[in-house]
């Protein structure tokens, strides 16, 4: 994995593809001690941010408000009947 | 009525103006408010006027259709060439040209078949476009962070989504309140996915990472906004991965074909575009629990092979040990010795130290320039009777000249004689010791002449050889051997006979028989040298 991207620049997918490969790559244990050690650094970052991606599941449900254009002018809390 | 004279002749005769007036009151009338069912036929768009004219038609009639440009401006359903309709409106004549046509406000589709017919025709002409090819359609984002939803903001399907995206995985939604049923739905749809597309703008609602645009079931007419061209467009060109779940599964609109993904309910769009989140964190603690504990085990197959390296290394740290005691005790000396000599050098460089303090070289020099000088101011003193010894010396000095002169020659004299006379002394002891050494040389060889075996021979002995051995007693002899008989005048060879008789005769009575051989005479031989080296001595 030549250059590895920032782990805060990745998205839940590829975080958790390259969090898989990782883990992989540790299961067949045919890695070097300092790498796995920089492996494992990789990976836990990378659980980290999913764990980040995942928590941030708040639900906020809003409408679009529209001018008489027909344009948005904004938004506001949808209310649920 | 067969003839002009019968009764009814008295009937007045109508205008050709009033009887086409009338039939025209009769007509509207009657058919003021008509619904009608035909095939469009003749539809070619409105006119330049705006107004369109065109003919229903069945089997076996045709009449005359107008559509008036504001009427077909706010259509619902706008009439298609072969569409089967039903029309409504009004019947209307024109009394000039004894024609009649309808006049219609409003066209509904007539029945499913001819739905099912335009819709096909319609798809068929925007798949000619490429608007519903696969390679248009984009994957749907894995984790959205907002999805846009177009739909009507009440009513069963948009609470269906948002329960399930509770459900789900809880996630920022934007509604974009739309009519989905009715005139203008259409066109509401279409600019709501526009409309999503184009947010982002900084400070405005941000722009969704996934649409779905849904619709509740309903009949084909109920759903038939999404079948409207601009839609389809508007699903086509979205940038926005767009799911479209318009209707039950059953129902298909047009807006399914050109959306990236169809969901046949609403709930199933929600469940589309979402990932559940659950099953996610239960991965990623999987995944988490599973490096943690591949890393537990590497390090310890690391410490086992570590182990077992250091079993082996102190295998042969065993037989490195003596050495390296060695070394220690090599070391240990090493620097005992350097500490030693460190204080040897130390002591000396103390006793240096003092020495130097004692000796001040300043102070010892200027010791040595006061004794100079005082021996110079002493010496000055002594200056003339310097003078004077040197003046006596000189006197000594002419004296012991003189006196080394005249002793020299007088000794050269006396030595010169003690040498002749020396010489005359060593000479005549020369002659002296030469005359004695001649005397006692000739002795000498007369006393070796008288004791040589060859005088013996001379006076009649002979010397038996055999070979170079002298043969001194007659059991030297072996008998038959072949001797050499040595006389003072040569050598005879001979052959010995058997032993005969005592030791006195043999040596001197002369060996009989001589073979002929042996008495030949034969050339006088020098005498082999004997043994003992007797013949050096010639």
């Amino acid at each position: 994995m030549a250059a590895p991207t920032p782990v805060s620049e990745l998205s839940f997918e590829a975080a958790m593809k390259e969090l898989d490969a990782i883990v992989a790559r540790l299961e067949k244990g045919a890695v070097e001690l300092d790498e796995s050690i920089a492996l494992y650094e990789r990976g836990s970052k990378l659980k980290a941010r999913c764990d980040a991606l995942l928590k941030d599941a708040e639900a906020r449900i809003e409408r679009i408000r529209l001018g008489a254009d027909g344009n948005p002018t904004g938004t506001a809390p949808l209310d649920k009947e | 009525m067969t003839d002009a004279s019968d009764g009814a002749t008295n009937l007045a005769p109508l205008s050709v103006s009033d009887l086409a007036g009338a039939l025209k009151r009769t007509i509207e009338d009657r058919f003021g408010y008509v619904r009608v069912r035909g095939e469009i036929s003749g539809f070619r768009g409105p006119h330049s006027s705006g107004h369109c004219y065109f003919s229903l038609k069945d089997q076996n009639a045709r009449i005359d259709a107008v559509i008036w440009k504001p009427v077909y401006a706010r259509m619902k359903v706008r009439p298609e060439e072969g569409v089967e309709v039903i029309a409504t409106r009004r019947i209307t004549t024109f009394p000039g040209k004894s024609a009649y046509q309808i006049i219609i406000d409003q066209i509904e589709l007539a029945g499913l078949g001819a739905l099912m017919a335009l819709l096909e025709k319609r798809r068929q002409a925007l798949a000619a476009e490429g608007l519903f090819d696969a390679a248009r359609k984009r994957p749907l984002p894995f984790l959205p962070a907002v999805v846009g939803v177009v739909t009507s903001p009440t009513g069963a399907v948009i609470r269906d989504i948002l329960h399930r995206l509770a459900d789900r995985f809880p996630r920022r939604v934007l509604v974009w309140p739309v009519r989905v049923q009715g005139e203008g739905s259409a066109q509401e749809v279409a600019a709501a996915i526009a409309g999503f597309n184009a947010l982002g703008a900084a400070g405005g609602p941000p722009r969704p990472d996934v649409l779905i645009v849904a619709r509740g079931g309903g009949s084909l007419e109920d759903l038939w906004g999404f079948n409207e061209e601009i839609v389809v467009r508007a699903a086509a060109e979205s940038a926005i991965p767009l799911i479209s779940a318009v209707g039950h599964e059953t129902d298909t609109t047009l807006i399914d074909l050109a959306a990236d993904i169809r969901a046949p309910t609403p709930t199933a769009a929600a469940e589309l575009a979402v990932p559940v989140r659950l099953d996610l964190l239960r991965q990623i603690g999987e995944l988490g629990a599973r490096g943690v504990g591949a890393l537990i085990r590497l390090a310890a197959q690391r410490r086992r092979e570590r182990d077992a390296a250091a079993r082996l290394f102190d295998s042969r740290a065993d037989i490195l040990a003596p050495r390296r005691q060695a070394l220690d005790g090599a070391l240990d000396r090493w620097e005992l010795a350097a500490s030693r000599d460190g204080m040897r050098r130390r002591d000396r460089l103390g006793t240096a130290v003092a020495l130097l303090e004692t000796h001040r070289p300043v102070e010892e020099l200027r010791r040595r320039r006061e004794a100079l000088a005082s021996l110079g101011r002493r010496l000055e003193a002594r200056a003339p009777e310097a003078a004077r010894l040197r003046e006596r010396l000189a006197g000594y000095g002419e004296r012991l000249r003189a006196g080394f002169v005249s002793a020299t020659r007088l000794s050269r004299q006396r030595r010169a004689q003690d040498l002749a006379r020396a010489g005359e002394r060593l000479a005549a002891a020369l002659r002296g010791l030469g005359e004695t050494r001649r005397a006692r040389l000739a002795a000498a060889g007369q006393m070796l002449d008288s004791l040589s075996y060859e005088r013996v021979l001379a006076r009649g002995y002979a010397v038996v050889w055999e070979g170079r051995r002298p043969l001194r007693r007659a059991g030297d002899v072996r008998p038959g051997a072949a001797v050499t008989l040595q006389f003072a005048d040569g050598r005879v060879a001979a052959t010995a006979g058997d032993r005969q008789g005592g030791a006195g005769e043999e040596a001197s009575r002369p060996l009989a028989g001589p073979p002929p051989r042996a008495a030949s005479p034969r050339r006088p031989r020098k005498p082999e040298p004997g043994p003992a080296g007797q013949g050096d001595l010639f």
